[in-house]
């Protein structure tokens, strides 16, 4: 039990990749999802474990292979990536039982073990990308996450998919590329690749190098923002998660995008933040400016979305925006905002996108103007989207009111009031598009093809009713949520320069 | 009922039963008869722990429970304060009328979807108790959105394209403006204050400048859309496409008075009547409560439809109340809080009178019901009584909140308030009363085959009961003054 106790964090990544391994030599689809299943199964209990050693002895430092860092790899788990590994993997052990049927309607039968494959690959780097303190390590893990990621999309039931693949495989590639410069330009600096060491030697010697900093920070920035979607970096998503198969979607939404923006934090709050006064560069800025952007932009364009996928895709680049304008703001009560929406807006995302999965499996269509009536037809899966929807709008009573509530007090607290404005506002743009979807799903008449539909089967709704529920749990216990946030804003800004 | 159960578990009854009636009734949904039991039932245990409260309160216990801490200093709590009790007291009682009424007009109608009907019905009730007794600034926000979002289906019921263009302006006009104007102003309030407990005396004094204060007040009076103060009235008269019981419990009681109660209340308990005094903050709401006063009664002279005449009657009315508000007053709340009950009772039961001459005649247009008052004479004499007492004479109870908010005003100097008061008066008297002139005095319409021939008579005595009960109370309100300014009184004094 000790040698598991002691090697958690090598095992939250090793699990998934023997997983990968395993699914790899199967050609049945029900046994790789036995498989993944497991694995994802397993995942959460060892996120747990690490955050409970997290908040009761402090953050675990785990050298791989024993080689001391800074020349080997370090995996490092604070209160941050405690908190990202724990979401992913409960997300991902929520939604796994869905895939079954969701994955077998969708896909030819040769490439459902090629499915679970991808996702156990797609795991493990999402969840190696949060865990290791190495950056080169984490280059390595983004692209075992997206290379999978691109093979996810593309296995999408529509040919689109593959055009959306190809779209995200050529701007993933360039934003891999912008962040292994930027590594490299902090290797040039500093001789290290270890983050925490990057961030104690760039201190000293940043002001004589300041061109080469600033122009690394600058790559890096860029890099990882195309892999989050930030506005204008988005435009891979919305085709990306609106072909992709609808649980590969749910996944992605719920994961891929947030463990990038785990990511940026890293970079701005423990390596730059800690090594110079970042304040002095316009990032705050250009950060606040891009999310305002995507939440205004981004959520108008979803208004006029008449497929439903597609919609709910501009509505992740406006809810990414929401993320990062906590990023931006910097301060207690916005950087937590922005850090519980991580959460937040994972749990609202996949009950959404895991409902029009679910839809799309009943009526094999996710047309707006296709699905009158279906709320009628398919009570339970469209109250869950109808909950998780007034999420994304924040009304009280749901987990995204309480993102809401501190991002509008972090603006405050900056004396920003017209921010609090813009930040409502921009939510009321989100009840303008979900309103559009339950007007057609509860009050038309059903359409004949409509009329013979009923809920999909317990295995789809059982993660949805728990997801939703975890919506409105969400809206009022904020213990582990808000709290862990709270906590883990108040050590990366006391971080600070 | 405080010795078989404590204050705290009446206040935790009353915002549960509701919602466990809601709960209840679609098992029900096989069993018609059974599932408005159940409705019934939740609506007198509603007022048996409501009225159970009466008592502590009007010795001075203000019962309080906490639920959870959502995040530090958002608290889901509930505190009973003579307002909320009275608040609770009218809406609780006019539910189990209005679900006598309910089944009578939604039986004779034959309406589709009724379970759905019954369950939002108890949902917007659950969350009208949990506005009247909230404890702070979130807990009135929470229930108050959860009131919009179950009266969005309410008054969709029709699922026809009117009632989803309808549905359409009430959320986004409601749900919007709570979002971009009364969520920053609670926000606002939260970091000037540092809480968001409604406390005797108000919260913000000493917290920031006249300007501030003003701006603050205007965001709190036009976010809460559901006191329909002009320009953001537009989702009552589009409201009016629901069935009539929804637009005679929730569009003249719950809702519209959720409105107007949570004003006064935030003025009462956030801002404090000293501060706007010393201020000057609420002067500014006086003329704008005064010109909607008088907007609204011209604009409801020109309605010819019956509903839409009421509804922008309601707008009128509702100015009342927000005008007591902005006097900012000991005497000016008082007015307010009685107008909150004698408007209820008169508004409820014009409105159950159109829906008695709907569901008798299938009728909607005023000139239509020239002559009806001969075979419907139950129906219109109580629509004469809710009239009269809209109007304000007596021996009716809204005589007593015209008369309290007139003297308030000239009290206060706006002797020009006074006659804006009259003036309406005046203009009520010709909008409503004129309709009753039509029923009684007037013959049948040329071509009104219907009446000739003697084919109508009263509604089913499941809608002619309530609408009588309420007719009654609006008298009856007149002679119980005391009582209703006893428990009001406990609010005003005890800061």
């Amino acid at each position: 039990m000790t040698v598991v106790w002691a090697n958690l964090p090598a095992l939250q990544v090793v699990i998934p990749l023997i997983g990968a391994l395993l699914t790899g030599f199967t050609r049945r689809g029900a046994t790789a999802f036995a498989i993944a299943l497991v694995v994802s199964w397993i995942m959460p209990f060892i996120a747990v474990a690490m955050m409970w050693q997290v908040l009761t002895t402090g953050p675990i430092t785990y050298h791989l292979g024993d080689w001391e860092p800074p020349w080997g790899i370090e995996y490092r788990v604070d209160l941050l990536n405690g908190f990202v590994l724990v979401l992913v993997s409960t997300i991902g052990a929520v939604i796994i039982p869905a895939a079954r049927r969701s994955v077998a309607f969708e896909l030819e039968e040769r490439h459902e073990a090629w499915f679970y494959c991808m996702y156990l690959l797609c795991l493990t780097g999402l969840l190696g990308i949060t865990v290791t303190g190495d950056a080169f390590n984490a280059f390595v893990f983004l692209e075992i996450s997206s290379l999978s990621t691109y093979v996810l999309i593309a296995l999408g039931p529509d040919r689109r998919a593959l055009l959306s693949s190809f779209q995200y495989l050529v701007m993933g590639t360039i934003g891999a590329t912008f962040y292994v410069i930027g590594v490299g330009v902090l290797y040039l600096l500093t001789g290290t690749l270890n983050m925490a060491d990057i961030a104690s030697r760039l201190g000293p010697i940043a002001t004589q190098n300041f061109p080469a900093m600033v122009t690394a920070l600058a790559f890096l920035t860029v890099g990882i923002s195309l892999k989050l979607a930030l506005f204008p970096l988005h435009v891979w998503l919305p085709n990306a998660y609106a072909y992709a198969p609808s649980w590969a979607t749910a996944f992605l939404a719920a994961s891929a995008t947030k463990v990038a923006i785990y990511l940026l934090i890293r970079y701005y709050f423990s390596v730059f933040g800690v090594a110079i006064n970042i304040d002095a560069l316009p990032m705050s800025k250009i950060m606040i400016a891009l999310s305002l952007a995507a939440m205004f932009i981004a959520s108008l364009i979803a208004v006029f979305q008449t497929n439903v996928k597609r919609m709910l895709a501009y509505s992740s680049v406006a809810q990414i925006g929401y993320i990062t304008l906590g990023i931006g703001l910097a301060n207690q009560a916005g950087l937590t905002g922005g850090l519980v929406h991580i959460i937040n807006h994972a749990i609202m995302k996949a009950t959404l996108f895991l409902a029009v999965g679910a839809v799309f499996y009943r009526a094999y269509t996710v047309q707006l103007k296709e699905l009158a009536g279906i709320g009628r037809r398919m009570p339970i899966t469209m109250a869950a989207f109808t909950i998780a929807g007034f999420g994304l709008v924040g009304t009280p009573g749901t987990a995204g009111f309480i993102s809401k509530w501190y991002l509008a007090v972090g603006a405050l607290d900056k004396g920003w009031w017209v921010l609090v404005f813009l930040i409502v506002a921009s939510s009321a743009i989100a009840l303008v598009y979900i309103g559009r979807v339950l007007e057609v799903a509860w009050l038309r008449e059903p359409s004949p093809a409509i009329a013979k539909l009923r809920d999909p089967p317990l295995s789809m709704l059982v993660p949805l009713v728990v997801l939703a529920a975890a919506t409105i749990f969400f809206g009022f216990d904020t213990e582990w949520t808000a709290g862990i946030a709270s906590k883990a804003a108040t050590a990366l800004i006391g971080g600070l320069r | 009922m405080t010795r078989i159960f404590s204050s705290e578990q009446l206040v935790l009854l009353a915002v549960l039963v509701p919602f466990a009636g809601a709960l209840i009734i679609p098992l029900c949904h096989k069993l018609p008869n059974l599932r408005e039991t159940v409705t019934l039932v939740t609506a007198v245990a509603l007022c048996i722990a409501v009225v159970g409260l009466l008592a502590p309160v009007l010795h001075g216990g203000r019962p309080e429970v906490q639920i959870i801490q959502v995040v530090p200093g958002l608290e889901l709590a509930f505190k009973v304060e003579p307002l909320g009790m009275l608040f609770a007291l009218v809406a609780s009682s006019l539910w189990i009328v209005n679900s006598i009424y309910s089944i009578g007009y939604m039986r004779a109608g034959n309406e589709p979807r009724q379970t759905s009907y019954y369950v939002c019905f108890a949902i917007a009730l659950g969350s009208t108790i949990g506005i009247a007794f909230a404890k702070n600034l979130f807990t009135l926000f929470l229930f108050y959105e959860a009131l919009t979002l179950s009266t969005y289906p309410l008054v969709t019921h029709k699922h026809n394209a009117e009632a989803i263009r309808a549905g359409r302006i009430y959320l986004l006009l409601l749900l919007g403006t709570s979002l971009i104007l009364f969520l920053p102003a609670i926000i606002v309030t939260w970091v000037l204050a540092g809480t968001l407990d409604f406390t005797p005396g108000g919260i913000l004094a000493g917290k920031a400048d006249t300007i501030v204060i003003a701006v603050l007040l205007a965001l709190f009076v036009f976010g809460i859309g559901k006191a329909a103060v002009m320009p953001v009235h537009f989702w009552l008269p589009a409201a009016m496409v629901a069935p009539t019981p929804v637009s005679a419990l929730l569009h003249a009681v719950a809702v519209v008075k959720a409105g107007v109660f949570s004003i006064a209340k935030i003025v009462l308990y956030i801002f404090g009547l000293d501060l706007l005094t010393a201020t000057g903050a609420s002067t500014w709401l006086i003329y704008v409560a005064s010109a909607c006063i008088l907007l609204a009664s011209l604009i409801a002279l020109s309605k010819v439809n019956l509903k839409a005449r009421l509804a922008y009657s309601t707008v009128s009315q509702l100015a009342y109340i927000v005008l007591g508000a902005g006097l900012a007053t000991t005497a000016g709340l008082n007015g307010s809080a009685v107008q909150i009950v004698m408007h209820a009772t008169g508004k409820i039961t014009l409105f159950f009178c159109a829906g008695a001459i709907y569901v008798a005649t299938h009728r909607t247009e005023v000139k239509e019901l020239d002559g009806l008052g001969r075979v419907m004479p139950v129906t219109f004499f109580a629509f004469l009584l809710g009239s009269l007492s809209i109007i304000g004479i007596p021996p009716l109870g809204g005589t007593w909140s015209k008369w309290l908010l007139a003297l308030a005003a000239a009290d206060a100097g706006h002797l020009i308030v006074v006659g804006v008061l009259m003036i309406s008066s005046l203009l009520n008297i010709a909008y409503l009363l004129s309709i009753v002139g039509r029923a009684f005095f007037l013959p049948p319409r040329k071509g009104d085959n219907e009446l000739a021939k003697g084919g109508i008579r009263e509604a089913p005595l499941a809608c002619v009961v309530p609408l009588s009960v309420t007719a009654i109370a609006c008298v009856v309100l007149f002679f119980e003054i005391n009582n209703i300014e006893a428990l009001i009184a406990g609010a005003l004094t005890g800061r």
